[in-house]
C-alpha cells in the first residue's frame, strides 16, 4: 500500500516538499545542537527541561485521544466514526513518533538512549514510559495497516486483530497516565504535586486531539473527495466540548485548593503564570491568551450555530488547539520549574536552534502522519470509485 | 511453503521478542542491582522514615551554622577546595552552571520556615548548601539507568558512564543540588589547579557532590571537612557508630535538616 | 525476477561501495602498530593475551566495582598494588596514551570515549 504515497497532486509533492525543507532545517540546527551540547538550548541549571519536554507531553495527549474514536467505534459499533477510525489511529503514530523525537532531543548523551534497556530500572517512571509509548506506537500501526489492508482487500478485519484492538484502549489511557505520573510523583515540585494531574491530562487530551481531528477532516474534505461526514465530526464536536469543559473545571480545582489553602508552594507558580511572581512573569501573557482562546472556543462549541458552520467550527478548534497547546506546551512544564527548589525565578527562552528543532520535529510528524493519510485515503477513494 | 513461512517468521518473531526481553530479565534477577535503594526505600513506613536506619554504616554531615557565621570566608574555603579536587568547571554564564557546594542565604536554604521579625544573625547568614545524600532519595527513585543509585553506605552516587543526561534526577531533587554540564566543561576548568587523580565530566551528564568517596577509599575526610579544619564547622561520619563525632554532635545540638516534611531524610544537618 | 535491470545493478553499486574501502588503500591493511612495553614492569594484571583482547572488559568491571560496588581494594601482582582505575592504575605503568591507547585504536578505528572525562593533561588539555 505504501506506493499510494508515492503518486500525487503538484499539491501533495509541493505540501512534501516544504515539511522536508523544515526537516532539514531542524536536523541542521540538531547537529549543531549535538556537536555544542544541550547548552545551545535556552534551558539552565533551574529550568532543565524546556520546550522538547513541553512538546513531547503535549503530543502524548495528541497520541492518546486517538482513543475517543477507536473506542466508540469498536466497542459501542458507533458506526459512524468507522470511516474515522484509522485517521484517529494514524495520528496517534504520528504524535507518538513526535514524542520519541523530542525526548531523543533532548538527551544529554542520545547515543546512550538503549540504556534505558541495558539497565531496566522499575522503580523509574520514565522506563513505563518508554514502554508505554512504544507498545502504544506498535499498536496503532499494526491495527490501522491490518485494518486497512482487509478494507482495501474488500475483506472483514481478520478476527485476531480484535485483542490488539481492546487493548490499545486502555493503553491509550496509559501513556497520558504514565506520563503525568512524571511529574506528579516529584516531592518539592508542587505544581505538579498533584493527583489530579493524570486526570487533568486526560481531560485536555481528549479536548485538544479530537479538536485537531476535526481540523485535518475538514482539510481533507477540501483537498481530497473524501468526507468524514457531518455526523461523526459534530460527534467529535460534543466529544471537545465534555472534555473541554471537564478541562476547565479540573484547572479551576487547581486553583481553588492552592488560594483557598493560602499554602505558598501551591500557589507559586500559579502566580508565576497568570499573574506574575515577584514581579516576574515571562510566562502571564501566553497564559492569558490560552484562557482567552480556551473560553471563546467553548462558547463557540456551545452556541449550535457556531459550531455547525465549517468555518466557524475550524475556527473554534484552531483556538482550543492552541489554548490547550499554550497551557501544556508551555505553561505546564516550564511552569513547574518555577520557582526553583531554592525558590529563585529564572526566566527561559528557547533557543533559536531549540526553535528550529521543534519545528524540525513536528514536520517530521506531519510528513508521517500525510504519508500515512495518504495512504488510508487512497484505499478509501479507490473504493468510493468502483 | 506459505505455512512454512509463516511458521518461520513465528519462531523468528518469538526468539526476537526472547532475545531482546531475557538478557534485561536476566540482568535484574541476578544482579538485582536496583534493591538495596528502591524497594527498600519505597516500603518504609512514615515513622521509620524520620529515624535512621538502624543498622549498617550511614554517612552523614553536620554543618554548624555559628562556625561560619564567626569566620566569613571559611564557606568560600570549602567551596574552592571541593571545586578544585573534583575538576568543576567555572562559567561566566548563569545558564551553564556546574556546581556542588555553594552558599544561599536562610530563605534559599530552608524554604518553608516562617518567621517574623527575623533574628538578626540568620539576616545575613550564607549557608552552605550540597547534595543531601537522602536517605531515600528522590532522584535515584526518578533515573530510568540506575546512573544515580544509593550506595551501601549512604552515600547517593553518579555513574556519569551510564548518564543519558535525561534530567530526570534534576527536577525529582527537591534541593536544586544537581547540575547538567549544558556543554564540553574541559575548557571551563582551571589549568593551573585541576587534580590528576580525578576525571572531569564529559558534557551531556548531570553531575552533583559525590561526598568524596574517592577521599574515603583513601581515608581521607571530605574534602570542605577538611578545609573547616579544626573549627568544627563541618563534621563527617557513620551516623549509625555510637562512638562516632557526628553522632555526639548530633546528640547534643538541636540540628534541622532541609525540607524534611518531603520524606527524603537528608543525610545534612544544620546546627543553626 | 521483475526490475532486474535496476536490481542487479543496484546490488552491485551497493556491493562496490562496501568493499571501497579495501579497494581504496589496496588491498593493504597498513604497518601493523609495534607495541611498546612499559619500563621496569614485566607483569601486567592479567596475561598478555587476556589483556591484548580484553582490557576493556577489565576497565569496565573495575569502574563498576569501584564506582558501584565500592570495592576499591587494590589488585596485586607480583606484591606490587594497583589501583582499579584508568587513571591511578594502568596508567602508572602504561604511561603515555599516545603509546599505549592511540597506536592500537587508531589503528583498529575504535574510539572509545574514556578520554572525554579521564586524561593525561598534557595531551588532551
Amino acid at each position: 500500500m505504501l506506493e499510494k504515497a508515492l503518486t500525487g497532486s503538484n499539491r501533495y509533492w509541493g505540501w512534501i516538499a516544504v515539511l522536508l525543507a523544515f526537516m532539514a532545517a531542524g536536523a541542521l540546527s540538531y547537529v549543531q545542537q549535538y556537536n555544542y551540547g544541550l547548552g545551545l538550548t535556552g534551558m539552565s541549571r533551574d529550568v532543565s527541561w524546556g520546550v522538547y519536554i513541553a512538546q513531547f507531553t503535549f503530543l502524548v495527549g495528541v497520541a492518546a485521544s486517538g482513543v475517543m474514536v477507536v473506542l466508540p467505534y469498536y466497542l459501542h459499533n458507533y458506526k459512524t466514526f468507522a470511516k474515522i477510525t484509522i485517521l484517529g489511529e494514524f495520528l496517534a503514530v504520528a504524535s507518538v513518533s513526535m514524542c520519541l523525537m523530542f525526548i531523543l532531543a533532548d538527551l544529554g548523551q542520545p547515543l546512550r538512549a538503549l540504556n534505558v534497556l541495558l539497565h531496566p530500572t522499575p522503580n523509574s517512571i520514565l522506563f513505563w514510559d518508554m514502554i508505554v509509548l512504544n507498545v502504544y506506537l506498535f499498536l496503532n500501526i499494526f491495527v490501522g495497516w491490518v485494518v486497512l489492508t482487509a478494507e482495501k482487500k474488500d475483506v472483514a478485519p481478520p478476527k485476531w486483530i480484535k485483542p490488539f484492538i481492546y487493548i490499545s484502549i486502555p493503553w491509550a489511557v496509559s501513556i497520558h497516565t504514565v506520563t503525568a505520573f512524571l511529574y506528579a510523583g516529584l516531592p518539592g515540585r508542587h505544581f505538579w504535586l498533584t493527583a489530579i494531574l493524570a486526570p487533568r491530562f486526560l481531560a485536555s487530551a481528549f479536548a485538544g486531539g479530537p479538536a485537531l481531528l476535526i481540523l485535518l477532516c475538514l482539510i481533507i474534505k477540501r483537498v481530497t473527495k473524501f468526507d468524514a461526514g457531518q455526523e461523526a465530526i459534530q460527534k467529535l464536536v460534543t466529544i471537545v466540548t465534555y472534555a473541554a469543559l471537564i478541562n476547565v473545571f479540573f484547572v479551576l480545582l487547581e486553583f481553588f485548593t492552592a488560594y483557598y489553602s493560602n499554602i505558598p508552594g501551591h500557589m507559586h507558580t500559579l502566580d508565576y503564570l497568570f499573574f506574575g511572581l515577584h514581579g516576574q512573569g515571562q510566562l502571564v501573557p501566553w497564559m492569558r491568551v490560552s484562557t482567552i482562546f480556551g473560553i471563546i472556543a467553548i462558547v463557540m462549541f456551545l452556541v449550535p450555530a457556531t459550531r455547525k458552520r465549517e468555518d466557524t467550527l475550524a475556527i473554534a478548534c484552531v483556538l482550543l488547539f492552541f489554548s490547550l497547546w499554550i497551557d501544556k506546551g508551555i505553561g505546564l512544564v516550564i511552569g513547574g520549574f518555577v520557582p526553583s527548589p531554592l525558590e529563585e525565578i529564572t526566566a527561559y527562552h528557547p533557543s533559536f536552534q531549540e526553535i528550529m528543532i521543534t519545528l524540525g520535529v513536528w514536520a517530521a510528524g506531519f510528513f508521517i502522519l500525510t504519508v500515512l493519510y495518504k495512504i488510508a485515503l487512497g484505499v478509501k477513494e479507490e473504493k468510493m470509485v468502483s | 511453503m506459505d505455512i512454512k513461512r509463516r511458521q518461520f517468521l513465528k519462531i523468528a518473531g518469538l526468539s526476537t521478542i526472547a532475545g531482546l526481553g531475557a538478557p534485561a530479565a536476566f540482568n535484574l534477577l541476578l544482579k538485582g542491582e536496583s534493591s538495596p535503594v528502591s524497594f527498600a526505600s519505597s516500603g518504609s513506613s512514615p515513622e521509620a522514615s524520620q529515624e535512621a536506619a538502624p543498622t549498617g554504616v550511614r554517612l552523614g554531615m553536620v554543618i554548624d551554622q555559628n562556625v561560619f557565621d564567626a569566620y566569613r570566608g571559611l564557606a568560600q574555603k570549602c567551596i574552592t577546595a571541593c571545586h578544585t579536587v573534583h575538576n568543576v568547571p567555572k562559567f561566566d554564564n548563569p545558564k551553564d552552571e556546574i556546581k556542588w557546594i555553594f552558599e544561599v542565604p536562610y530563605e534559599k536554604a530552608f524554604t518553608a520556615k516562617s518567621h517574623y521579625h527575623k533574628n538578626e544573625q540568620l539576616h545575613d547568614s550564607s549557608f552552605p548548601v550540597l547534595c543531601n545524600h537522602c536517605d531515600n532519595p528522590p532522584c535515584v527513585r526518578a533515573c530510568p539507568t540506575k546512573a544515580t543509585f544509593k550506595r551501601k553506605d549512604g552515600i547517593v552516587a553518579m555513574d556519569y558512564h551510564r548518564c543519558i543526561g535525561c534530567r530526570f534526577c534534576m527536577a525529582a531533587c527537591p534541593y536544586g543540588m544537581r547540575s547538567f554540564n549544558w556543554r564540553d566543561p574541559r575548557p571551563f576548568i582551571d589549568k593551573t589547579t585541576y587534580n590528576k587523580e580525578f576525571p572531569t565530566r564529559m558534557r551531556g551528564v548531570v553531575e552533583k557532590c559525590n561526598f568524596c568517596v574517592e577521599r574515603l577509599a583513601k581515608g581521607l575526610q571530605p574534602a570542605c571537612v577538611e578545609a573547616c579544619g579544626n573549627s568544627g564547622a563541618m563534621v563527617f561520619g557513620d551516623m549509625n557508630d555510637p562512638h562516632s563525632e557526628i553522632r555526639k554532635k548530633l546528640a547534643e545540638n538541636f540540628t534541622i535538616q532541609r525540607k524534611p516534611s518531603l520524606g527524603t531524610t537528608p543525610s545534612v544537618f544544620y546546627i543553626i | 525476477m521483475y526490475d532486474k535491470k535496476l536490481i542487479i545493478p543496484g546490488l552491485l553499486v551497493f556491493l562496490l561501495l562496501m568493499i571501497s574501502p579495501i579497494i581504496i588503500n589496496g588491498l593493504d591493511a597498513g604497518p601493523v602498530p609495534k607495541l611498546q612495553k612499559p619500563k621496569g614492569v614485566t607483569k601486567c594484571v592479567d596475561s598478555v593475551q587476556y589483556m591484548r583482547t580484553s582490557h576493556m572488559k577489565i576497565l569496565d568491571d573495575w569502574r563498576d566495582q569501584a564506582l558501584r560496588e565500592g570495592n576499591r581494594t587494590p589488585v596485586e601482582v607480583d606484591g606490587v598494588k594497583y589501583d582499579r582505575s584508568l587513571m591511578n592504575g594502568c596508567m602508572k605503568c602504561h604511561v603515555e596514551k599516545k603509546k599505549f591507547c592511540d597506536e592500537c585504536h587508531v589503528y583498529a578505528s575504535v574510539k572509545p570515549y574514556c578520554w572525554d572525562c579521564h586524561f593525561l593533561p598534557e595531551e588532551t588539555f
